[in-house]
């Protein structure tokens, strides 16, 4: 049978995604260029009997699906730049009470109102750094309307599976741009859901390191009664001050993202085998990163392109692997330079890391890049 | 023979010696002994709890008899 | 019989964090006879704070507990009962965390009349981070930092929740402590945003820089000050200088948010 195929914006297909995994609650708040991700599950949830919620603001927002979450829903959120901002301070909550939520960004430019119809590839740093504390970090960076649908499927995959928030950013051109798309059927793409706790309710632990690194979570309202809180706690979910206890907590947290990096990480490699440059690009810059590597190939030029979809954790592997086998890595985003750093970082200096960037609502468009990776000797 | 309508169980661990239960006994059941409450007068205890229910702490029981 | 509290706290919590003549643990009581009273389920019950003194509370009770972050409690919580409406919601928190930082969470709350039962203790003061003054501090009063006297108005938490839309408003003190039991019960039954102020003491951080000589002092204030609903009706506006209302202030009947939501999904399914 022929598969469904629509043309669907890209944050349409953030909103399908969701309802894919089993979404059933979102809560909002309007900005600008995600809104239409709220706009349409306030249509498609209820009809579900699921829960979109408007809230009175970002932080709101974010910590109605927190509440959400801690009854066993599958929860959502989408904002942009300046609406990260606000929610960072619960983002942080959740990461350390360990409760599964998605977080879109549909990233303009900035700081502050900046250009909000604009694309920009400012808050990727923001995702890894924005709240405060040592935590663990997923953030996913599709590029096309069929990436936006599998990757906000991934991210609810992620959230439940590891029990963090889960972030999907994608620039403004990804967001609103159609494309023709094709809808997995149902138990195509793998749904994951959270573990629950199996032991009595009396013994049952929030935070049992004893299960290993991801420690089941019961849902408010079951059988199973327990408490939460944004302090440091022991297993038990109390507030400790006790060093050990707090350190044993604060590290397997940023364990269970770290040692479960291979599988969390995704890539996308474009003619990297014999490559002397390679491209670094994601979202919407990568595809015009993909046209360059071809109109160059055509010219005999030994270019590739590495596409990161799990932009956090950072694939330093891999970006080490590729450092030494390039001339250089050419790294082209939509600011000022961030993602740089990371490539810098890891390649230790074994190529050179030229840098594009571009603010000014444009994007990158492939005459740039190819410029760029002329000009390395 | 006590006139006392109750017993007081006072929970030391609990007490953080506020005096409020002191104060507000209407038969002065009560006393501070430093910084913890104690019975010095059970038998004038009329079982009104009002010690009981105004103990910030959860360290004060009335038992009636 | 002794009350038995225990049956609704955490084995080995107490002693408690508050200060010696602290409100807090009074109200605690009061709420726990009301939860009694109205037959709470613990694992159909939510409580959830935001941060500060009384915000501690949820780590106490043996309920679903969540101890948020300052000011938030009232947006968790609007996911917790827009999630799980079968669940009875109560959510606790000082005057500084319901009224300032989460001011805004408060009037929406309201706004939206979401069957939760919001139990504030207006203590006057940010009484953990040590006594700065709060959006409730009386004008002229003493704070760490108001040590010239407290320049900013004071908020009517009160006149707040009902000019936001809260269906029951009530106000009680933590000298009057049986009252609270029927307070916070009534606002349970009722159906839709409940606000209960409770007019509290700290004697650590406001009592001490303010000139009361004692726990006893404040305790005593309070009960001064506090005057019924009913008797108030009766007393001219200079017999009201200075005094505080109590009891049910309001009480009306507006379409609750999650049934409306309820609606809303009928509403999608049919189409």
């Amino acid at each position: 049978m022929a598969k469904k195929v629509a043309l669907l914006q890209g944050n349409d297909a953030c909103a399908q995604g969701a309802l894919y995994a089993g979404c059933n609650f979102f809560g909002g708040y309007p900005i600008t260029p995600s809104t239409e991700v709220a706009e349409v599950l306030s249509i498609e949830l209820p009809k579900r009997g699921g829960k979109f919620i408007q809230m009175e603001d970002e932080i709101a927002a974010m910590a109605s699906i927190i509440g959400a979450s801690l009854t066993g829903q599958k929860v959502l959120t989408a904002t942009s730049g300046p609406g990260v901002s606000l929610k960072q301070e619960l983002i942080g909550y959740a990461c350390i009470a360990e409760v599964p939520c998605v977080i879109i960004n549909v990233m303009r430019g900035g700081p502050s109102t900046g250009m909000p119809t604009g694309p920009g590839q400012s808050d990727v740093q923001q995702a890894k750094w924005g709240t405060h504390g040592d935590h663990p970090v997923i953030a996913l960076v599709p590029a096309s309307v069929q990436e936006i649908f599998s990757e906000t499927v991934r991210a609810f995959n992620l959230a439940e599976k590891y029990r963090m928030p889960v972030q999907v950013l994608y620039d403004e051109i990804v967001g609103h741009m159609r494309e023709r798309i094709e809808f997995p059927e149902p138990g195509e793409l793998e749904v994951i859901n959270r573990t629950e706790p199996t032991v009595s309710p009396e013994d049952y632990k929030p935070f049992d390191p004893s299960f290993g690194d991801v420690p089941p979570l019961a849902a408010f309202g079951s059988e199973y009664r327990f408490h939460v809180t944004g302090l440091n706690k022991a297993a038990d979910g109390f507030p400790t001050t006790k060093a050990n206890l707090v350190d044993d907590e604060q590290r397997r947290q940023i364990r269970k993202v770290d040692g479960a990096q291979p599988e969390i990480e995704l890539n996308e490699e474009y003619l990297t085998e014999d490559a002397e440059v390679i491209i670094f690009a994601y979202g919407s810059t990568s595809r015009s990163a993909r046209y360059a590597v071809n109109e160059m190939r055509k010219e005999g030029i030994k270019v590739g392109l590495f596409r990161p979809i799990t932009l956090w954790p950072f694939p330093e592997k891999r970006i080490a692997e590729l450092g030494k086998q390039a001339k250089a890595i050419v790294v082209a985003e939509l600011n000022l330079g961030q993602m740089n750093l990371e490539v810098e970082r890891v390649t230790k200096g074994s190529c050179e890391v030229p840098f594009l960037g571009r603010v000014d609502g444009e994007p990158i468009n492939p005459g740039q890049i190819i410029d760029q990776v002329k000009e390395v000797k | 023979m006590s006139g006392a309508k109750a017993e007081i169980e006072i929970i030391e661990r609990n007490c953080k010696g506020c005096s409020i239960c002191v104060e507000f006994c209407p038969t002065k059941v009560l006393a501070m002994d430093a910084f913890v409450v104690k019975v010095e007068n059970a038998d004038a205890c009329i079982a009104c709890m009002q010690c009981e229910l105004r103990c910030p702490d959860f360290a004060i029981k009335v038992h009636k008899l | 019989m002794a009350y038995d509290y225990e049956k609704h706290i955490r084995p080995g919590k107490l002693p408690h964090i508050w200060c010696p003549g602290c409100g807090h643990g009074i109200i605690m009581k009061g709420m726990i006879r009301a939860f009694e009273a109205c037959g709470l389920e613990k694992n159909n019950t939510a409580i959830i704070s935001g941060i500060g003194c009384a915000s501690r509370m949820t780590g106490y009770m043996d309920y679903n507990t969540l101890h948020t972050a300052h000011g938030r409690a009232a947006a968790f919580a609007t996911g917790v009962k827009m999630a799980k409406p079968e669940m009875d919601v109560i959510v606790v928190g000082g005057d500084g965390d319901g009224t300032a930082i989460g001011g805004n969470h408060f009037i929406h709350a309201c706004r939206r009349n979401i069957d939760m039962t919001y139990v504030i203790m207006n203590n006057s003061i940010y009484g953990m981070t040590g006594g700065q003054f709060s959006p409730c501090t009386p004008t002229g009063a003493l704070a760490s930092t108001t040590v010239y006297g407290n320049p900013d108005p004071t908020f009517d938490i009160a006149k707040l929740a009902i000019g936001a839309g809260a269906t029951f408003v009530a106000r009680g003190t933590a000298f009057h402590a049986a009252q609270i039991e029927k307070l916070v019960a009534e606002g349970i039954r009722h159906k839709g945003l409940a606000v209960i102020e409770i007019l509290d003491d700290c004697p650590t951080t406001y009592g001490r820089r303010n000139k009361f000589r004692s726990v006893i002092d404040m305790m005593k204030r309070l009960k001064e000050i506090a005057v019924p609903v009913a008797a108030a009706a009766k007393m001219t506006p200079e017999q009201l200088e200075g005094k505080v209302l109590t009891g049910v202030l309001h009480k009306e009947e507006r379409p609750e948010y999650t049934e409306q939501y309820a609606q809303v999904i009928s509403r999608a399914k049919g189409a």
